[in-house]
């Protein structure tokens, strides 16, 4: 604190208990003001496969998928955009699902095989999809595009799967990778850019649908 | 979201028994309304019991005809086996008008009908709501209620049940099957299943502490054409604002339930006579008793033009 | 670098890369999630712990006390930070909300404790432990109840509102509409949310986060911690969108800060989803009112725009009735701005604030206009272009090519195959329509400065503090370096984000692009000199082509040029006192859209959507129309589906979600075709290009809206245009 009073500990913070003494004193001397506690939370182990790899983790099962990639494992190619289900950033693969992986606790996922971003492909080695996502410019700030990528991936093999969908016509018809069925199924991952034009031009093409 | 302890067992017995055992016990699924809710501390349960490992994920064909759907079938899988979409089409169209396709791959048939609202009053813990806080007031009414409900409400809460698939359960009589700690199992009429607000609108089904669903039961199929019509204001991955479920015969005669107006998918045996008259006459019965908010009065004429809609196309 | 005269040609004008559809550098970074956001910055500071903010549960009062025991006594909690610990922080001057500190709440969700604790889950927990005991007091939450307390705002220096005598003009037009318009507040809704990693080395802050302004933000962070300006760092390379909700350093930034002086170590936080639609700005609603007087023949002689918001005391109104002084040609002109006060969150800046909630409702006007005429909307819109400054005839537009928009869209759109006749055309159960309207937004020059290296292997390195929040900023930076040095896009690095490099427009106000670009040429072009200056080479007839510098018959390249050593050169672009006033530079689009309706149920499937952009020069034809679709897109969304509720007995936006807050997904959303009609606009900078990113909005909802109406024959005047507003006037068929 240079002392300008702009940023200080005002009189009623003071009054209002000992907290503010106590940051103050923290604040002049950059020391924690409390001694690390060790967690008393159960914690669990739990082993999956990422990309490939086998992990081993001990965790507050508390932890999400989520945030176990991005926050124990340095994976953050995935992302948080809501942490609610409500956007789908999270979006990774499942022994070949796409779920949201803000929504699924890690230790639910005891043996599974997950498959984010970075599994699907580097920069050096680009999967189809992401250079179509590229070339198309499937994308604008970026931040929802792994979540998108993953889907769309996930996307046409549904399709191939039978899988239905809201616009599907006729129930037991075989699917087809129409813009319309590819558009109502990458609902689930908002991208608030408004890349949706090009992501739609990015997925046919990797779809080999023509328009 | 409050500390808790995990336990994924292997038996139906075991899972019954572990919910019991501990303060604040539940049964987790796909987790994707409980794990929403808990990190708002809407919901706090103390111990989790994991159902994944019961084996409940097999849809399997019934002596009667029927078939018999595991609690734990996803929603996907559901809505693309080939014996649903071809002989109960209304279920798979209501599943696949429901979330996302991440959403349903992870959902559970059981936890599909025990998703709870998505009153925004219910889900912001700063706000006073009686389903989640008994006695503290209903925020809802008399503030933002245009996705709510106006069927089956009442002073306490006018909260709607946001899912479609249990609409098309209640048109096709599905029963939940469940078991409970001592061993006692119940097939249980979905039109029973979920229970009116009434002064507890906390209590939302008729499912007993512990009781474990594992299955629901679809009767012979009915035959007929299939229609789901979500109406939304936006063209995916939204709830309904009216969700018009239909099954209609080739002598005029149907089925009709509907989503989005109620505490439980909202469906009248006895207007359904009416349905070979006019949608209006139909609604008009349908809707009797409705109590509708200044926010979602239109819900009244949407089910019935909804409703026509499905008809002009079905009959045309 | 001053500019003070329209552009000779210069560089840039060779157009061998900047120009040509060039895909995003930053591209396989961003498809293979490897460009780090602030939330993920796990290599730049060691031991970063979590904090988890405390929203205001009321919507305006004191709070009385804050306990914290339980919170601190929580497992893994390392400390806690308190609003009532410190007076509120100095604001910076574009806001008006406090960000932290002091007793008092002016807004739900305010920020006012942060726990902070080894892991995510802990802080989430404890901070759920936090009990507060608030004095509530009595506030105004509905703008319609505080609308006849709305006072008008003093005009801005060099703002005209009024020309001629409107009233009598409109007293005597031979036609016309007065009409009333409501938009209601938005969220910007932006996919990355606002996020912080703070860390205090030896009185130095540094901030790895989520930002636009860097600038701005650097100075605000100053302001409020006392600091001077080597005191502070900022770093936003990535940023996970923002159309104006990360203009300014919010309440991440500063909490993050001082719950890192409190524990003494990096913490690191995000505004969790459900807080942020409150503890950040929105964009105001408006109620608007618009009276337009015209002759017999279609030419208007009269317009006037009112427009309401509110916002918290001291707070900026929303300035929708900007564009209506410059649109269309008119003799009498009146335009007024006022507000009242309302105890919602902050209302502040959302992509073209202004003129997209300002032309919601102009152009609806000017259909209705059209139509009680007997006049296409286009042919209308024609009639009354301009292209001078109607509060100031002398004052001629820089490029205005308006008219070129319409036509070309009309054109391309099939425009003459629409029913004149409202609610006439049938598909079966679907009514079919298609609308129309006009864009407008300004091009704003803002000084722009660079760092451009030239590395002894030859590379062009460019370091300045603007930032790509989604914009295309990193391509066309290098574009522009690369045409200027006469070297490959691939022997050229960007380095953004960084408050250390030079400081630069930033991203805001479509401003971005265009003066960033500017400001990269000028300091190539003084990194120019110096080469030549190191070579003894006369600067006149030198040339920079194909990594070469050539003079005469002599070649050097650019490696050799340094084999001594780099060479560094800063600069950037600044404009003259005045510039600005000589020419109206401003940006134009022509909105085409077809909807179906459904007659039954009244859901509303966009078909179809065209936009001819008027914008200067196009420096990267892929990332300009990526900024053009997603705005079309938000525009979509604000016709459609876009609201803030506000709960008015309590004081907040209900839907302070992404479920409940809906924005457009990919089923919303059509092929979109956008056309440019890339006319060079030598006023504006040595790039001769203009905005392009909030033009892409302005006006679509009513593009929508107006083809809603020609669907059904209901015209709605108060977004969003949801079903439940015109379903029991939506004829069915027969
Ligand atoms: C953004 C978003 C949008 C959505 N949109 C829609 C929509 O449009 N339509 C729609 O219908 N749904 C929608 N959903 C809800 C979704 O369908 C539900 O979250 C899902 O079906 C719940 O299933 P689950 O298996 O994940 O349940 P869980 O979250 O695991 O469990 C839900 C409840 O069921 C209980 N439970 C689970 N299994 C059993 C069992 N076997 N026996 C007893 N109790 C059990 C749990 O204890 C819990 O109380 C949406 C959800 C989100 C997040
Ligand atoms: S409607 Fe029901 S869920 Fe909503 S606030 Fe009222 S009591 Fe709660
Ligand atoms: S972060 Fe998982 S859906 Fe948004
Ligand atoms: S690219 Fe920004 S949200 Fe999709």
């Amino acid at each position: 604190m240079n002392g300008s009073g702009k940023w200080r500990v005002s009189r009623r913070g003071v009054l209002a208990g000992g907290s503010a003494s106590a940051a103050m004193a923290t604040m002049l001397d950059a020391q924690p003001s409390h001694p690390r506690r060790q967690a008393d939370i159960p914690v669990y182990d739990v082993s999956f496969t990422v990309n490939g790899e086998p992990r081993t983790l001990s965790l507050d099962p508390r932890t999400t998928l989520l945030d176990t990639l991005r926050e124990h494992l340095q994976l953050t190619g995935t992302k948080k955009g809501c942490d609610h289900g409500q956007c789908g950033a999270c979006t990774v693969l499942v022994d070949g699902f796409r779920i949201n992986s803000c929504l699924s606790l890690a230790v639910m996922h005891e043996g599974d095989r997950v498959t984010t971003i970075e599994g699907v492909g580097s920069p050096d080695h680009l999967h189809a999809m992401q250079r179509a996502f590229v070339q198309h410019d499937g994308f604008q700030c970026g931040y929802c595009t792994p979540g998108q990528i993953c889907s769309a991936v996930a996307v046409l093999k549904e399709i191939e799967a039978g899988v239905p969908s809201h616009v599907t016509e006729d129930l037991t018809a075989t699917c087809v990778p129409s813009r319309a069925e590819m558009r109502e199924r990458m609902s689930g991952n908002i991208c608030r850019c408004g890349a949706y034009a090009n992501i739609s031009d990015a997925m046919a093409e990797v779809a080999g649908v023509n328009v | 979201m409050k500390p808790f302890t995990y336990e994924r067992p292997r038996t139906a017995a075991d899972a019954v028994a572990a919910v019991l055992r501990k303060p604040g016990g539940r049964f987790i699924a796909g987790g994707t309304n409980l794990l929403d809710l808990m990190k708002l501390q809407v919901e706090t349960p103390g111990h989790l019991v994991d159902v994944q490992d019961l084996g409940f994920n097999k849809i399997e064909p019934t002596p009667d005809g029927g078939l018999r759907i595991g609690a734990l079938v996803t929603n996907t899988v559901l809505a693309a086996d080939p014996r649903i979409k071809r002989d109960y089409g209304v279920l798979s169209r209501a599943i696949v008008a429901g979330a996302s396709g991440q959403l349903r791959n992870k959902a559970t048939t059981a936890g599909n009908l025990l998703q709870r609202t998505r009153c925004p009053y219910f889900y912001d813990t700063n706000q006073p709501c009686n389903k989640r806080q008994p006695g503290s007031g209903c925020g809802a009414i008399g503030g933002a209620s245009r996705g709510l409900g106006l069927m089956g409400v009442s002073t306490s809460c006018i909260a709607t049940h946001p899912s479609d698939m249990a609409v098309a359960m209640r048109l096709l009589d599905a029963k939940v099957e469940t078991i409970d700690d001592v061993g006692t199992v119940r097939s249980i009429p979905i039109a029973d299943f979920h229970q009116l607000p009434g002064t507890t609108p906390h209590i939302e089904t008729i499912l007993r502490p512990g009781e474990l669903i594992t299955g629901v039961e679809l009767p012979r199929p009915l035959g007929g054409r299939h229609v789901y019509h979500k109406v939304r204001d936006r063209a995916s991955y939204a709830f309904a604002l009216v969700s018009v479920a239909a099954v209609l015969q080739r002598d005029g005669s149907g089925r009709v339930a509907v989503g989005g107006v109620a505490p439980k998918p909202w469906r009248v045996e006895a207007a359904e006579p009416l349905l070979r008259r006019s949608s209006e006459s139909f609604a008009n019965s349908l809707l009797s008793g409705a109590a509708p908010t200044e926010d979602n009065h239109f819900k009244l004429a949407l089910v019935e033009r909804t409703l026509a809609g499905i008809l002009h196309e079905v009959r045309a | 670098m001053e500019f003070s005269a329209p552009s000779p040609d210069n560089a840039i004008d060779q157009l061998k890369i900047v120009g040509k559809p060039t895909t995003r550098i930053d591209g396989p970074l961003k498809t293979t999630g490897s460009a780090p956001y602030a939330y993920e910055r796990h290599d730049v500071a060691a031991d970063q712990a979590y904090g988890f903010i405390v929203g205001a549960a009321i919507a305006k009062g004191t709070i009385k006390a804050i306990d914290l025991r339980e919170a601190r006594a929580a497992a893994g909690v390392i400390g806690t930070v308190s609003t009532l610990d410190y007076s509120p922080l100095a604001l910076g001057p574009m806001n008006t909300a406090n960000l932290f500190g002091g007793a008092k709440v002016e807004h739900y969700h305010q920020a006012i404790a942060v726990v902070v604790a080894e892991t995510f889950e802990q802080a989430r927990a404890a901070a759920a432990l936090v009990r507060v005991d608030y004095a509530r007091s009595e506030g105004e939450y509905s703008l319609d109840r505080a609308a006849h307390t709305a006072v008008s705002v003093p005009p801005e220096e060099g703002e005209r509102r009024a020309v001629g005598d409107f009233p009598s003009a409109f007293a005597q037009a031979a036609v016309t509409i007065d009409r009333e318009y409501t938009t209601p507040g938005h969220s910007h809704a932006m996919m990355e949310p606002h996020a912080t990693i703070a860390a205090w080395e030896k009185g130095r802050l540094t901030v790895w986060t989520s930002n636009q302004m860097i600038g701005w933000g650097k100075r605000d962070l100053c302001k409020a911690f006392g600091l001077k300006p080597n005191q502070v760092r900022i770093d936003s390379p990535y940023i996970g969108g923002g159309f104006g909700g990360k203009l300014f350093v919010r309440s991440d930034v500063m909490v993050a800060a001082l719950a890192a002086r409190v524990v003494g170590r990096p913490v690191k936080l995000a505004l969790h989803r459900p807080l942020i639609i409150n503890n950040t700005t929105h964009r105001a609603a408006t109620r608007q009112r618009i009276r337009i007087g015209a002759e017999r023949s279609g030419k208007i002689v009269a317009i006037a725009h009112d427009s309401i918001s509110g916002n918290l005391p001291n707070g900026k109104p929303e300035r929708s009735v900007q564009q209506t002084t410059l649109f269309y040609g008119s003799a009498n002109v009146a335009v007024d701005l006022r507000m009242a006060q309302v105890d919602l969150p902050e209302a502040n800046a959302m992509r073209a604030p202004g003129e997209a909630p300002g032309l919601m409702a102009l152009e609806i006007a000017m259909d209705e206009m059209a139509e009680k005429l007997g006049l296409d909307p286009v042919v209308f819109r024609i009639m009354n272009d301009t292209q001078v400054d109607p509060t100031k005839p002398d004052r001629h537009f820089s490029e205005r090519n308006f008219v070129e928009c319409l036509r070309t869209g009309a054109e391309r759109f099939g425009w003459s195959d629409r029913p004149a006749k409202p609610a006439s055309r049938r598909e079966g159960r679907w009514l079919i329509g298609m609308g129309m309207a006009g864009g407008f937004r300004n091009n704003q020059l803002q000084p722009s400065a660079a760092r451009v290296r030239l590395r002894r292997d030859g590379k062009i390195i460019v370091e300045t503090d603007m930032t790509d929040i989604g914009t295309g900023s990193y391509t066309i930076i290098a574009q522009t370096a690369a045409e200027t040095m006469g070297v490959k896009l691939t022997d050229v690095v960007v380095v953004l984000g960084d408050s250390d490099f030079p400081v630069s427009a930033g991203s805001g106000g479509q401003f971005g692009a265009v003066n960033s670009t500017s400001g990269v040429y000028a300091a190539c072009i003084k990194l120019q000199s110096l080469i030549l200056e190191r070579l003894g080479f006369d600067s006149a007839d030198a040339t920079f082509v194909n990594g070469k510098i050539q003079v005469g018959s002599r070649s050097v390249t650019l490696k050799e040029a340094v084999q001594s050593g780099e060479l560094l050169a800063e600069d950037g672009i600044v404009y003259a006192k005045g510039y600005e006033e000589r020419a109206q530079q401003s940006t134009f689009a022509g909105h085409f859209v077809e909807v179906a309706v459904d007659s039954f149920t009244g859901e509303t499937h966009i078909r179809r959507m065209l936009a001819v952009c008027d914008a200067g020069r196009i420096l990267n034809p892929i990332t300009a129309r990526s900024q053009v679709i997603g705005a079309m897109t938000m525009g979509a969304g604000a016709a459609l589906m876009e609201e803030l509720v506000v709960d008015t007995r309590f004081g907040f936006f209900v839907n302070h979600d992404l479920a409940g807050y809906e924005v457009p997904v990919h089923a919303d959303i059509p092929h979109q075709e956008v056309i440019f009609l890339n006319k060079v606009d030598p006023w504006s900078t040595p790039m001769k290009a203009k905005g392009v990113g909030e033009l892409g909005i302005c006006g679509v909802a009513a593009a929508v809206a107006n083809a809603v109406y020609n669907a059904t024959g209901v015209r709605i005047r108060d977004y969003p245009i949801t079903l439940d507003k015109y379903l029991a006037n939506l004829p069915r068929p027969d």
